[in-house]
């Protein structure tokens, strides 16, 4: 550490740097893509393009030997909303489609079907999945069982025979009823976005400055440390608050998320995570020197492991426990966390805090690293 | 010397502990009120030296104390008393000229009515007051440096450190900062000016020349000019061919050093040598000499022990023939939507002739060469080489010239031969072609040692050669050059046009952007391009005859740019 950073700080200077980068923030076009179009991107890219909701799967119903009661069943699978119904008598004529991708699976009723079922036998009903697809498979099966059930009750009801239905399941989904899976993609991509904006605007912004030599003149002035970083924080976290706008209005009005928390809580905790992605972006310029370099830095450390570690793609819990340790330190997976819960819980302060608290040690060691790397010298 | 600003007292930087060091076992000081200037060709430690001093750099051993402050340990108290402009001036592109002022001066605290008035008298020093509010990336690179030079002028330095101020920026801008420099020392503001331009350490009051991290001279630089006294002559008048000449000359073990300058041979003597007779240096009886005022680039080379001596026996291949004037441009014109960046320019290049243009950064050479080449379609025009039209056939064409990018187009990660190999494959040589176009260049260019190294790797010198070989290796009768030994130190460059020299004896016809003026001192025409048009062709003597009076009675090429720069403008009024 230079001595110039145990002068004190001066405000002026650091006014001096903050008007000065966010003048350059408002003229460079390439921040505001970063701070306004990505994230509209990101958050239509996740609202609307990926959604785990199988809706239109389609199916292949063989039906070998037709019957009343398998034209019955065929009719109440065709009039859900979930299936694309393709008949025929045969399985094999669906061999060819299956392998192609073109149907999700197959039902196969067999040819003594009816007779089964008059007996109360088990039915002869078949499930074939195409598994290469494990989640469109898990899903498929689940709707097919689903309306096998829903078929069953309805028939006993039909004919009066009400002691046939043995279980009676009545599931009941809380905080997101409907099971769209646009109620917790939505609040994870805004961590992506957040994570996104402060890490890569950042890293840069600062490493723009090596690239242009304009560092060696600031660093010949009385500019410290931490004033140099402190010019740096502020627009961009300004920015990234203006990022922060244009997710919460979208997620409540274009993909109309409930919120159950607070704003306030959605506002602060925003706030917290958006430092700890700063800090992380200020320690990434640090070290790179190009701007090349620094959008390569923040895509591996900050995108990559907010996308696959942070819980909001892929269930941590399922993880292997070395990748569940890495996640535990990936910032993204506790502000996913707290984000689902202020959407679609409420400010439940068991989550809230602890989240919290994390985010806030994260921050005081990254900025601590940032302070003790960011060179006063040019060697 | 009692009023010393800078101190350095055995400094040694390295950064690598196995690479040799940056700077090495340097001992000198720094006066104030006056121009101190830092010499010497690319890569000799200018620029570590300055950081150094600026308090950006530590030393690895020795001790730099710049206006009684260690540089090590108070930076702090040394910021507060120095100015420093690095390359390319240090401004914020995408502020305003008034914004990237201010943003100086909170950091350099300086409010209030000091400032209004040091922002006064700075525009006013600078004649910047009229575009306070343009961006600083729209300003041109003369008016970038004044601006970079004012925000560095801020708080009334001490010393002022500048590295490399005069790169890319026009000779008139150079003058205007010069002048403007040294009214600083007159107030007694100590200067330190970096530059590979060896003509500008005699503006300096001292120097400190550098080679290689070490400092070759340190002083006056007109003691050191003046040790050079009578042993640079001039042949000139009817010398017949001058590139014969020059390398008969240089056989003689008398003869230190020897380039073209314009259509005379410069040539100097060894310490204590006389100068041969003409016959001796195979110079017909009709060549005028003349004793010729000693330049500080003649005593660089003589320091470091002259011109290397080596006979260059370049197989050329086939003697290019045809067309009397294998390169040709008739009023080529770019617009970049309403910016005329090349404006009618024509010019015909003739069979075995170097051809140079001439112009600051941003006048327009770039893009005439890169509409030469057949990179840039011109808005209006024509231009062809070897007869063949560049927008017509432009593979054809194209395969009729070698080219050679300022920055020498290699694959650092490839070995010497591996380069050859993919360039001769470029090409579209192959089997026996290649292998004779490989050993062709090999030979010519004293490859062979260092066939298996890293072209990464090779000593500035043998980069350049392997730069050429790539570029002629499939003998094209015409060869353009971009920039090719600026900021080069003076022995490469000897060297390197030594090779275009033994080219063009055999025919090549060769083509030079260039912005600096020693380098045109090797063609035998010029054309010098300015904003966007072709104000004057001719050769180097002859531009200085247009420009040559009563007060400058031996114009230099610098001078002839200058004056001829202006009296366009006086036209153009």
């Amino acid at each position: 550490m230079s001595a110039s950073t145990s002068k004190g700080l001066s405000l002026r200077r650091i006014r001096a740097l903050v008007i000065k980068e966010s003048l350059q923030v408002l003229r460079d076009p390439s921040s505001l893509v970063v701070g306004f179009l990505l994230p509209a991107l990101l958050l239509l890219l996740f609202g609307f393009g990926i959604s785990f909701d199988a809706t239109r799967v389609s199916v292949g119903l063989v039906i070998e030997k037709p019957s009343p009661e398998t034209a019955w069943f065929a009719t109440s699978l065709s009039n859900t909303p979930f299936f694309n119904v393709r008949q025929a008598s045969d399985g094999l004529a669906f061999v060819d489609d299956l392998a192609a991708g073109r149907l999700n699976g197959l039902v196969k009723l067999s040819g003594d079907f009816a007779e089964r079922l008059a007996r109360g036998d088990t039915a002869g009903i078949q499930l074939i999945t195409d598994g290469s697809d494990p989640n469109t498979a898990s899903l498929l099966s689940g709707y097919v069982q689903g309306a096998w059930s829903s078929w069953l009750q309805q028939r006993a009801l039909t004919k009066g025979d009400v002691a046939k239905t043995t279980i009676d399941m009545n599931p009941r989904y809380w905080y997101n009823p409907e099971l769209e899976s646009r109620r917790f993609l939505v609040p994870g991509s805004i961590a992506l976005i957040q994570m996104m904006i402060g890490s890569l605007l950042t890293a840069l912004v600062v490493s723009r400055e090596w690239e242009r030599g304009t560092i060696e003149a600031l660093l010949a002035t009385p500019v410290g440390t931490v004033e140099f970083i402190i010019g740096k924080l502020v627009p961009n976290f300004a920015l990234g608050l203006c990022a922060m706008a244009v997710c919460i209005l979208a997620a409540l009005f274009v993909f109309q998320i409930p919120l159950r928390g607070s704003l306030l809580a959605l506002i602060g905790f925003t706030s917290i995570f958006l430092i700890v992605a700063l800090s992380i972006g200020l320690l990434i310029s640090t070290v790179a020197r190009t701007q090349f370099i620094a959008s390569q830095m923040a895509l591996l450390v900050a995108f990559m492991p907010g996308l696959y570690f942070s819980g909001f793609l892929f269930e941590v819990a399922s993880m292997p426990a070395p990748l569940r340790a890495f996640s535990a330190i990936v910032p993204a997976s506790y502000y996913v966390r707290g984000l689902q819960t202020i959407f679609l819980v409420g400010d439940l302060p068991s989550v809230l805090v602890p989240c919290t608290a994390i985010l806030v040690f994260m921050s005081v060691v990254l900025f601590t690293l940032t302070g003790f790397n960011t060179r006063q010298r040019l060697d | 010397m009692s009023d010393a600003l800078v101190v350095i007292d055995r400094l040694v930087k390295r950064f690598a502990e196995t690479s040799p060091p940056a700077i090495d076992d340097l001992t000198a000081s720094i006066a104030s009120g006056r121009v101190t200037g830092l010499v010497g060709p690319d890569g000799a430690g200018k620029t570590t030296l300055m950081r150094l001093m600026a308090g950006l750099m530590t030393p690895s051993q020795g001790s730099v104390v710049v206006c009684g402050f260690n540089v090590a340990d108070q930076t702090a108290q040394l910021h507060e008393a120095i100015g420093y402009m690095p390359q390319r001036f240090g401004l914020y592109e995408d502020l305003s000229v008034l914004e990237n002022l201010t943003l100086y001066a909170d950091l350099r605290g300086v409010i209030g009515a000091q400032r209004r008035s040091t922002f006064e008298k700075l525009l006013a020093f600078t004649d910047l007051a009229r575009f306070t509010g343009r961006l600083a990336g729209d300003l041109s690179g003369g008016m970038k440096q004044k601006l970079g030079l004012a925000c560095a002028m801020l708080k009334s330095p001490r010393l002022l450190l500048l590295d490399e101020p005069s790169v890319g920026v026009d000779p008139i801008s150079r003058r205007e900062l010069w002048r403007m420099v040294y009214q600083l020392i007159a107030d007694g503001v100590g200067v330190v000016w970096s530059t590979s331009y060896l003509d500008e350490a005699e503006n300096c009051a001292d120097v400190i020349v550098l080679n290689a991290g070490r400092a070759l001279f340190q002083g006056d630089p007109k003691a050191m000019t003046a040790d050079m006294a009578g042993r640079v002559f001039l042949l000139r008048g009817d010398i017949g061919d001058k590139r014969a000449l020059l390398k008969n000359a240089l056989k003689r073990h008398e003869i230190i050093d020897g380039v073209m300058q314009g259509a005379s041979v410069r040539l100097v003597v060894g310490e204590g040598l006389a100068l041969p007779s003409k016959a001796d240096l195979g110079a017909p009886d009709s060549a005028d000499v003349v004793n010729a005022q000693p330049r500080f680039e003649d005593a660089f080379v003589a320091m470091l022990g002259g011109q290397p001596k080596r006979t260059l026996t370049l197989d050329a291949g086939t003697k290019p023939t045809g067309t009397p004037t294998p390169v040709q441009a008739v009023a080529l014109t770019k617009r970049f939507g309403t910016f005329t960046a090349a404006n009618n320019i024509s010019f015909e290049i003739r069979r075995g002739e170097i051809f140079g243009l001439l112009g600051p950064n941003g006048a327009g050479k770039s893009t005439t060469f890169k509409m030469m080449c057949g990179l840039l379609r011109p808005t209006s025009g024509k231009a062809s080489v070897d007869g063949l039209d560049l927008y017509a056939a432009p593979a054809a064409a194209r395969g009729r010239l070698g080219y050679m990018a300022q920055k020498f187009s290699l694959y650092g990660d490839l070995s010497v031969l591996q380069n050859l190999n993919f360039f001769a494959g470029a090409y579209g040589l192959g089997g026996a072609r290649r292998q004779t176009a490989t050993q062709r260049v090999i030979a010519a260019f004293d490859l062979e040692p260092h066939l298996g190294a890293n072209a990464g790797g090779l000593p500035l010198g043998f980069k350049q050669r392997l730069a050429l070989a790539c570029a002629i290796m499939h003998e094209p009768p015409v060869l353009f050059l971009d920039e090719p030994t600026s900021g080069v130190d003076p022995l490469t460059r000897r060297e390197f046009w030594s090779f275009i020299n033994a080219m063009v004896a055999t025919g090549t016809t060769v083509m030079v952007t260039t912005h600096f003026m020693d380098e045109a001192e090797y063609c035998d025409r010029v054309a010098l391009i300015y904003r966007g048009a072709c104000i004057a062709i001719g050769t180097p003597e002859a531009l200085q005859d247009k420009v040559r009076s009563a007060e400058l009675p031996n114009p230099t090429l610098e001078d002839a740019f200058i004056g001829l720069v202006q009296s366009h403008e006086g036209d153009a009024e």
